[in-house]
């Protein structure tokens, strides 16, 4: 098996010339949203899920780090004021409060970024949460490659340090219907969850196609005779775009898309990678470490299956600073890029 | 060129306080244009937090710190570390002022492949000293770089700005009481407190107060200041830099976000705003009429 990601990118020190032939796009263009211009989107999935739920479940909480507003957990606020918890700025309390509020019987939501339950709280979760099995949800927004500002606040590697945590279910759910399945469906789940989580305005997708989201389940989203797609989050949706680009050039693409990072649903992935004659590409908004990839790729060797394989995913490196759709297409994650690198495979 | 400014003290003489005034008054204005002109750029953001900090930021740049415009790492220079990386702004618009950044870099704030990354960070910019961002981070560095300038014998102050919103995180006090543990006199901690967090005002977010008796409390040299006074200000920052006491010193700067622009002063206030194409003509406007 071999492995290839995208290009890094330019170096920092020589590019502070302004092109003069097109305006430079801004940082803080998409803060609020990863959807194109010409998506359907929903508002606030997550926290309209959580109210909706809540409604049946009164053991249900809400706990966030100074990050209501910033990960749609405001609405459950507005809603039940009585059952929302302002930590402050302070995510290894946050999470060993949720702990320790499960252990009287509350099932709270948690949330935060997830480089700062990822980093900063990694320890408080390991111990105040999952060696017990509380059934605290972790629900964590700019997951991956969301957002402009850095290294500070990218989560190039959230799914590389939880995979790590025995005990944890991790969910990485694509767009808005996914979401408002998924937070049900961890609620009901007796142990502790990391969801990464799309907010703001998040774009509908899935609904065109058979689908539910179901806990510990990969769903094939269409079929395809060249290229089988394995993937999660928002680079389901893009391999879904880069599928239909590529049957134009009848190059048969089929996404599986796998919103359980773990455990990961391995007879499905190995029944699809199995079937032969498909170049198999795992495609994730994370690091080329540690993420989805890996996983597979280990499921896959452990059974001998091993059919071509090659990863669309972030570099091991930090990323720069900058606008979203220029950062994608500089670390392959843009359906651009996925096309490209397809049709560079095959 | 601009020569090594040498940071310390205000004038003694009796006019001489005035005049440096009126001088830090001057800069603090310049500050503000800059930063409302990197406002524009993105249409949105922390501008009223680098209004509110700017009379800091002026004390600061021009009369506190000792730095070379031309040579950023000058080993003599006193470190200024801002933890507070969505503060770049503000940061920025003094490194313009000081003459370390070029004025006509305002323009690429927060755009692709600029110097001048939102969120601010050592690789990128001069005069940046760390990558911050990661909020409550700013303090812990400071207290390791305090200990390596005495391990150098280095006259160097070190100068961390932090917000309100930093105070929640352990990670601040867990260096606070490690600053006064190992009697870090080159230390002085500067707090924004504009009472503002992501999620709405600091006091309700996570109630701070009484902040002068618990930094006290910690075993640090306290001021609380009006953040927007440059005369206490300047006043302040002069006796933390010459206590004789070996202790760590915070200077708490209570400040009114918007500030010198009576129109976004007055308006709701919220950790990240947004302001129409057509007002930010009429926020410079009024900031002149103001000064
Ligand atoms: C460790 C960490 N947690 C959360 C955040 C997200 N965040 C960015 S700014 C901010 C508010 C912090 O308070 P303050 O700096 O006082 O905000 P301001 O005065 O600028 O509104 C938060 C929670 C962060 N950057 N770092
Ligand atoms: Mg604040």
């Amino acid at each position: 098996m071999s492995t290839q990601t995208a290009k890094a990118g330019t170096a920092k020190s020589d590019t502070t010339k302004s092109d003069t032939t097109k305006p430079r796009l801004k940082t803080s263009a998409m803060i609020a949203s990863i959807a194109g211009a010409d998506q359907r989107t929903r508002s606030a999935p997550f926290g309209h899920a959580l109210v909706e739920l809540a409604k049946k479940r009164p053991e249900i909480v809400g706990l966030t780090a100074d990050l209501g507003k910033y990960t749609d957990l405001h609405i459950f606020a507005q809603a039940y004021p009585e059952r929302f918890y302002q930590m402050g700025m302070a995510e290894q309390v946050l999470m060993a409060a949720a702990g320790g509020m499960a252990r009287e019987g509350c099932i709270p939501f948690a949330t935060t970024y997830a480089v700062f339950a990822a980093r900063r709280a990694y320890d408080f979760i390991c111990l105040s949460i999952a060696e017990e099995n509380l059934p605290v949800k972790i629900v964590c927004a700019l997951p991956g490659l969301t957002t402009g500002y850095g290294p500070s606040h990218q989560a190039t590697e959230d799914l590389a340090i939880f995979r790590g945590m025995p005990n944890l279910t991790i969910v990485d759910p694509c767009d808005a219907i996914d979401i408002e399945q998924a937070v049900p469906t961890i609620a009901d789940h007796p142990g502790p969850v990391y969801m990464r989580l799309l907010r703001g305005q998040v774009p509908v997708v899935l609904d065109e196609y058979d689908y539910r989201f179901e806990l510990g389940k990969a769903k094939l989203l269409r079929d395809g005779g060249e290229v089988l797609i394995i993937s999660s989050g928002l680079m389901t949706m893009r391999a879904l775009e880069a599928a239909k680009r590529l049957e134009r050039d009848r190059i048969g693409v089929a996404v599986l898309h796998s919103p359980t990072i773990k455990p990961l649903d391995t007879e499905t992935i190995l029944r699809e990678a199995g079937r032969g004659g498909r170049l198999v590409v795992v495609a994730e908004n994370h690091s080329v470490i540690g993420g989805l990839g890996e996983a597979v790729a280990g499921t896959l060797l452990r059974a001998g299956v091993t059919p071509p394989f090659r990863q669309i995913a972030l570099p091991d490196a930090f990323l720069d600073a900058g606008a979203l759709p220029t950062l994608h297409d500089r670390y392959g994650i843009s359906t651009e890029q996925v096309v490209a690198q397809i049709k560079g495979w095959l | 060129m601009v020569s090594e400014r040498q940071g310390g003290s205000a004038t003694p003489q009796a006019d001489g306080g005035n005049r440096l005034t009126a001088e830090l008054a001057r800069r603090a204005y310049n500050i503000r244009r800059h930063a409302l002109r990197m406002g524009e750029v993105q249409g949105q953001g922390y501008v009223a937090q680098a209004l509110g900090f700017a009379d800091v930021l002026a004390v600061l740049y021009f009369q506190a710190l000792r730095y070379n415009p031309a040579d950023p790492h000058w080993e003599e220079r006193d470190r200024c570390l801002l933890s507070i990386g969505h503060y770049a702004i503000a940061l920025y618009a003094a490194l313009i002022e000081a003459g370390v950044l070029p004025e006509t870099e305002i323009e690429s704030y927060g755009s692709d492949d600029s110097r001048l990354p939102m969120s601010g960070m050592a690789s990128y910019t001069p005069g940046m000293e760390i990558s911050g961002g990661s909020l409550g981070q700013g303090l812990p560095i400071a207290v390791g770089v305090c200990l390596g300038l005495k391990r150098k014998a280095s006259r160097s102050f070190v100068y961390n700005l932090l917000s309100d919103g930093e105070l929640n995180e352990g990670s601040t006090w867990e260096a606070a009481q490690s600053a006064s543990h190992w009697q870090l006199d080159n230390l002085i901690a500067v707090v924004d407190v504009n009472n503002q967090q992501a999620d709405g005002p600091s006091s309700q977010v996570m109630s701070f107060e009484p902040l002068e008796a618990r930094w006290q409390s910690f075993g640090w040299h306290v001021a609380r200041v009006d953040g927007n006074d440059l005369a206490a200000l300047s006043e302040a920052f002069d006796s933390a830099r010459n206590l004789q006491e070996p202790k760590p010193r915070v200077i708490i700067c209570d400040t009114r976000m918007g500030r010198g622009v009576p129109f976004l002063e007055g308006r709701e206030k919220a950790h990240f705003i947004r302001v129409d194409p057509d007002e930010w003509a009429l926020a410079l406007e009024q900031l002149r009429l103001e000064a």
